[in-house]
């Protein structure tokens, strides 16, 4: 189990600039999709 | 040499690399090709710029769904064999090449461009994009895979709700004239290409003795004892089979309402309200069954992880079907359980998609999961067309004298008896025998051929 132990094969390791290379890569994604939720929700009133 | 570049070889992760910089690479295709579901939006720009009948225009989305289906199944070995970095550049540059052939087909007035562009080269793309990044999600994610396809598979359902305002928003600024819509194709051609390109320079897929933190300590036993099944012989399992069932009487279930979703509406509440306001609620009403549909994938997927694969598609269909039950018992007697009822089944809908290459990897081992993913979604391919089939010839075939509610009700009935019959077609789902397994020679085969293009 050497495997599990090695903090370099899990992903519990994350440097630095990998820390600034996840936030990146989620605002590439995240922000455009958040932007389309948030439009669609600004619909849902008109339901009720 | 570019063939190195896109070579599985080239993107094994280095130590360190963190498996949660693969969701966003799926997303970013994901959420690319999901604009198919707002077709609708440049359907309409074609219809005012070049005058053409609905049917028409209905056609390049029509052929990208049939392609999405068709090059999944023929592509899936090849994109196992060759590698996600592969599939998601081949699936940026088809669904980018898509959308600059239409603007071309667009600016000279050849709409068969766009059908060939949007539609067939387009819908490569499209299937291609779609099961890229499975296998490499559910290899870094071993220990969660219902969630990581979840995200993946909810970054497509969530595509339409970003190709909206984006679509909508050039169609104004450049005009629904014919140079206003190819500029609108050209711009959107672009841009998607930038915005995929995230995910083929960023996936890595796992070193071999990489395992996932927080393992069972029995992990490293089971991955060698576990079911590996090729997509050859996955074919040949009643298995394979019954989650085709599950999957196309899911889909269709949820079609028959996402279809009809307008009308439905209108049928069931349009005497409350009238105008304008009505129209904003029947908008309203599309825009929060789109919510649900993309919520379902990641929650309930998510959730199959804790309770198993086979307990959430019992939920999905049995408690699917109860809910058509009670749509058709109550009628438009009461509008909040109504929308309730309408969003759980529009989530177990969202949910059937991104459940089943979970439910597939238990089934058959990762060994070429996103090959056997592939084939499963010709049965998305042939719900697409029972869907709409079963609820638009029936509720036609009524005429005028069927109003409200009662219209609906042989449809209903039709889509309870399909999700009872993938009810017990989930029951019948057993461990796949151990005599389709891949040998070993045929698995260590693979690995060669594997390592040899490294």
């Amino acid at each position: 189990m050497s495997h599990d132990a090695s903090p370099a094969r899990t992903s519990g390791g994350d440097t630095p600039n990998r820390t600034a290379l996840i936030v990146f890569a989620w605002a590439w994604v995240g922000l455009p999709f958040l932007y389309g939720v948030y439009s669609l929700v600004l619909k849902v009133p008109a339901l009720f | 040499m570019a063939g190195g570049f896109f070579d599985r070889s080239s993107i094994v992760a280095p130590p360190g690399w963190s498996r949660w910089l693969v969701p966003p690479a799926a997303l970013a295709v994901h959420l690319a090709i999901g604009q198919a579901y707002a077709w609708s939006i440049l359907k309409q720009g074609l219809i005012d710029a070049e005058d053409l009948s609905g049917t028409a225009t209905a056609l390049p989305f029509q052929l990208a769904i049939v392609m999405l289906g068709l090059s999944a199944a023929v592509f899936g070995t090849q994109v196992e064999r060759r590698g996600p970095r592969w599939a998601m550049f081949v699936a940026t540059i088809c669904f980018s090449s898509g959308f600059l052939i239409s603007a071309l087909g667009v600016a000279t007035g050849q709409f068969w461009l766009v059908v060939v562009g949007y539609g067939f080269v387009g819908g490569i793309g499209l299937g291609i994009g779609y099961i890229s990044p499975v296998s490499t999600l559910m290899k870094w994610f071993a220990d969660r895979p219902g969630m990581a396809t979840g995200i993946a598979i909810m970054g497509f359902g969530g595509g339409a709700l970003v190709a909206q305002p984006l679509s909508n928003g050039l169609l104004s600024a450049f005009g629904r004239t014919s140079g206003g819509v190819a500029s609108t194709f050209l711009v959107m051609g672009i841009a998607y290409g930038v915005f995929m390109s995230l995910g083929w320079l960023l996936v890595r897929v796992p070193a071999d003795d990489w395992r996932p933190p927080n393992a069972p300590a029995a992990s490293e036993e089971k991955a060698d004892t576990g079911p590996a099944v090729s997509a050859t012989e996955a074919l040949k399992t009643p298995q394979f089979w019954l989650l085709w069932v599950i999957l196309c009487f899911n889909v269709t279930a949820g079609i028959g309402l996402l279809e009809k979703a307008e009308p439905l509406y209108r049928e069931y509440f349009g005497q409350a309200s009238a105008g304008q306001q009505l129209t904003s609620a029947v908008a309203a009403f599309v825009a929060i069954l789109s919510l649900a549909n993309m919520l379902g994938r990641f929650v309930w997927s998510s959730t199959s992880d804790i309770v198993g694969r086979k307990n959430i598609y019992r939920l999905y269909l049995g408690v699917g079907a109860l809910l058509y039950v009670v749509i058709l018992l109550l009628g438009n007697s009461n509008k909040v359980i109504f929308l309730i009822a309408a969003l759980f089944i529009l989530s177990f809908y969202g949910a059937g998609f991104a459940t089943i290459p979970a439910y597939l990897k238990d089934l058959f081992g990762t060994y070429q999961v996103g090959a056997i993913h592939g084939r499963l979604l010709t049965a998305w391919s042939a719900a697409g067309v029972l869907g709409p089939l079963i609820v638009n010839s029936i509720v036609e075939a009524q005429g005028p004298e069927g109003t409200g509610p009662s219209r609906y009700v042989v449809s209903f009935s039709i889509m309870i008896a399909l999700l009872v019959i993938g009810f017990i077609a989930n029951e019948l789902v057993r461990p796949v025998a151990r005599k389709h397994y891949a040998g070993d020679v045929e698995r260590d085969r693979a690995a060669t051929t594997e390592g040899a293009s490294r």
